[in-house]
């Protein structure tokens, strides 16, 4: 799937920046260590906002778009940070033929966001994954640590409820 | 060299060692089929269509990228292989924009093409989800139309090699597709404008903006008058459109159909490549009496300009502040030639014929509007042109070959060799040596600064001054050149550097020769041949030996780097950055 774009504004401190050009000052004679840069930016920030990307690239001596692609080749790359609480729907397949496509519809009904996106307040992000194992309680949705099961799209709001006071 | 033995579709043959299939079997006289394939650029087995079979392998292999060796037994047109190959075809197609009959490159594509060798009559027989596709028309020179893309790679490949990487494959799966970072418009980074994604396009996923209409409407209304000026590279490469072989000139038809076409003057740029040469030889001496700034570096190619002005935006000093040849013959139109000829230069339409993309951009630059009016108003390419010819019913073999117009369509043989990477250092040394010696060289063949190499170092002694100069075509290797120069670990005294591979005769503008060819036949120095030999052909083989170029001294500009000179033929640059803000 592709992945969505934030355009929520980039808010870097300058202490991330300067753990980020650490990390590129240690590894910029070597242009395999791309994937390593990443993985640490991504650390740092969460995830790959153009800023970020460039900075890599600039400091890499690796063209920009290189870098773009590896991050929208990879899975484990984002280009959306993720929400002070991260909603992640089930979409494993027990979870799914239990109705977990009514769950995600739902959510982008309430919040407004859709797949791989996070609210611009910074407070929810949506997600949907792979089976977590939960499947005698599907169709499951995890919010951080917390697991919600046997779920209804009508729950939906009052189990979001609690995150949004 | 070791020599393998290999039986290609049951014949014995004895090949070289190392080389692939593909390779192998030209010389059994057999084509296989390619999309992605592009010698020493793209060669990354992914279109799938040269799949072979080999004997003990268990799957079909890919041709282009599976070497030989001893023993190998090749079927390459088998039942199985051409199952394959079409129903490649076929699912390529099911995400295609299949309207042909209004498609830039009908009858040029190598899609097109491989479907009608493969008999492909059901070319809706995977048709399912499309993807989203970007068309991106930000930069002034071209089209990007992803919905005829089959992700070949080969643009990717052509810009990586141009070291500027602004496009790429992203995503995967079902969604990769091409485009530049973010998704945003490829005009939000440092595109140089060199086309050489598009002349590397086998489809119609990437064109030039068309302005031929624009052409024709200025014809068209009879208060303009319009001027053409043709490049040096044009004439060696416009015939290929027409069925001549690669590397024939010709330049007496060209003009014959520009005549037809209803121009009302046709000019030759190289009267102003001529004119270049007497500016920038002058610039260089200058420079070299008073301590400025050397090495200087040519500034007739507007993607390398706009190149330099990308990735070396602190080293400007050493750009020659020459207009390209271009830009200085649309200046003298509107400014000598006008008052000349009692002509108001609001009227004049001045319209040039390039192998470049990059001169789309380059009429719109700052600086360039020495008579108030922009020097060029409208640069097609080559292929515009014979999109022209064709559409006006012109049958161009059948032409008589014509001249140019004077006084400015009188031209050197040093000038039309600026139209092959080497060309304009050529044309340089003939005239310092007069300028510094005063005497012409006795042979004006400077072979060293000549040929493909991608850079080319010479030295000469003129007079008593010894010349050491620097010869780079194609942005990659300008990035070699331009890192010595930045770190001062060279002490050339002039570099001559094109945007393009080989120069202007690959230009980004010029005919698109299919893979199947470009892989095997050297275009590059077959065109350039064209012009080495029409540079021989000419009775006049020195730029300041050009009766209309003296003239136009003598009437206008009063010398070299006169005042009036730096008004009219001079320039300036700007700083860019690798992204906009």
């Amino acid at each position: 799937m592709l992945k969505k774009i934030s355009k929520i504004p980039f808010k870097g401190t300058p202490e991330q920046e300067a753990q980020l050009k650490a990390v590129i000052e240690e590894c910029k004679d070597d242009k395999s260590l791309l994937m390593h840069v990443m993985q640490q930016a991504q650390a740092i920030y969460g995830y790959l906002p153009i800023e970020v990307q460039k900075m890599i690239a600039d400091g890499m001596d690796i063209p920009l778009e290189k870098v773009y692609g590896v991050s929208t080749f990879y899975a484990q790359f984002a280009l959306s940070p993720k929400g002070e609480y991260n909603i992640s729907v089930c979409l494993g397949t027990a979870c799914y033929v239990k109705g977990a496509q009514s769950l995600i519809d739902k959510v982008t009904e309430i919040l407004g966001i859709e797949s791989g996106e996070c609210t611009e307040d910074g407070k929810f992000s949506l997600e949907a994954c792979r089976c977590i194992g939960a499947c005698g309680l599907a169709p499951v949705l995890s919010i951080n640590d917390e697991v919600y099961g046997k779920l209804t799209a009508d729950q939906i709001s009052g189990v979001l409820a609690k995150y949004q006071a | 060299m070791e020599m393998v033995n290999i039986k290609i579709n049951g014949m014995p043959f004895s090949v070289p060692n190392g080389l692939s299939i593909l390779e192998a079997a030209r010389y059994a006289g057999i084509t296989i089929p390619t999309l992605c394939y592009m010698k020493e650029m793209n060669e990354i087995g992914a279109c799938r269509m040269c799949m072979v079979e080999v004997k003990g392998a268990r799957s079909l292999v890919a041709a282009c990228v599976f070497p030989v060796n001893e023993g190998m037994e090749i079927q390459t047109n088998s039942e199985r292989v051409r199952k394959a190959r079409k129903t490649t075809l076929e699912l390529i197609l099911s995400t295609h924009n299949r309207k042909c009959l209004s498609c830039v490159r009908s009858t040029n594509c190598e899609l097109q093409a491989l479907c009608l060798e493969y008999g492909v009559d059901k070319p809706d027989r995977f048709d399912g989800a499309t993807p989203d596709y970007a068309y991106d028309d930000s930069m002034i020179h071209m089209v990007r139309d992803n919905s005829k893309c089959v992700l070949c790679r080969r643009c990717v490949a052509a810009c990586n090699n141009q070291s500027v990487s602004v496009i790429g494959a992203n995503a995967r799966g079902f969604d990769t597709h091409i485009s530049s970072a973010f998704e945003l418009n490829i005009d939000n980074f440092s595109c140089v404008g060199c086309g050489q994604c598009i002349v590397n396009c086998p489809t119609g996923a990437l064109y030039e903006k068309d302005d031929t209409q624009k052409v024709l409407d200025a014809i068209n209304d009879p208060e303009k008058f319009v001027v053409v000026q043709t490049a040096p590279a044009v004439r060696a490469a416009l015939g290929e459109e027409f069925g001549y072989e690669i590397g024939t000139d010709v330049e007496g038809k060209m003009v014959a159909s520009l005549r037809r076409l209803g121009f009302d003057k046709v000019f030759d740029t190289n009267f102003s490549a001529d004119l270049t040469i007497m500016e920038e030889s002058h610039e260089l001496i200058e420079r070299v009496k008073n301590g400025g700034t050397l090495p200087m570096i040519t500034s007739c190619s507007p993607g390398w300009i706009k190149y330099c002005e990308h990735y070396y935006p602190d080293q400007l000093d050493h750009l020659s502040t020459c207009k390209s040849p271009q830009q200085m013959f649309g200046a003298t139109v509107k400014t000598w030639y006008a008052k000349k000829m009692g002509i108001d230069p609001a009227k004049i339409v001045s319209v040039s014929v390039m192998p470049c993309t990059a001169k789309k951009f380059e009429i719109g630059r700052d600086d360039q509007n020495a008579s108030g009016y922009a020097d060029v108003d409208i640069s097609i390419t080559t292929r515009e042109l014979a999109r022209m010819i064709k559409g006006a019913g012109i049958n161009f073999k059948l032409l008589p070959d014509e001249q140019f117009d004077n006084p400015l369509g009188e031209g050197t043989g040093a000038a039309v060799i600026f139209g092959a990477t080497g060309g304009v250092m050529e044309a340089a040394l003939r005239t310092a040596v007069k300028a510094l010696t005063g005497e012409d060289p006795g042979d004006p063949n400077f072979t060293d600064v000549r040929g493909m190499d991608g850079v080319k170092e010479a030295t000469y002694n003129v007079g008593g001054l010894e010349i050491k100069v620097c010869v780079a075509s194609g942005t990659k290797n300008a990035k070699i050149v331009m890192d010595k120069v930045k770190s001062g670990e060279c002490d050339y005294t002039f570099i001559e550097i094109m945007c393009c591979p080989g120069g202007c005769i690959n230009g980004g503008g010029q005919p698109v020769v299919p893979a199947s060819i470009k892989n095997f036949v050297d275009v590059k120095s077959l065109r350039a041949g064209a012009l080495y030999r029409n540079d021989e052909a000419r009775e006049n083989r020195f730029s300041h030996d050009n009766s209309a170029v003296k003239r136009v001294y003598d009437e206008f500009f009063g010398e070299p780097g006169s005042h009036v000179a730096h008004e009219v033929l001079h320039t300036s640059y700007v700083k860019r950055g690798l992204y906009k803000d």
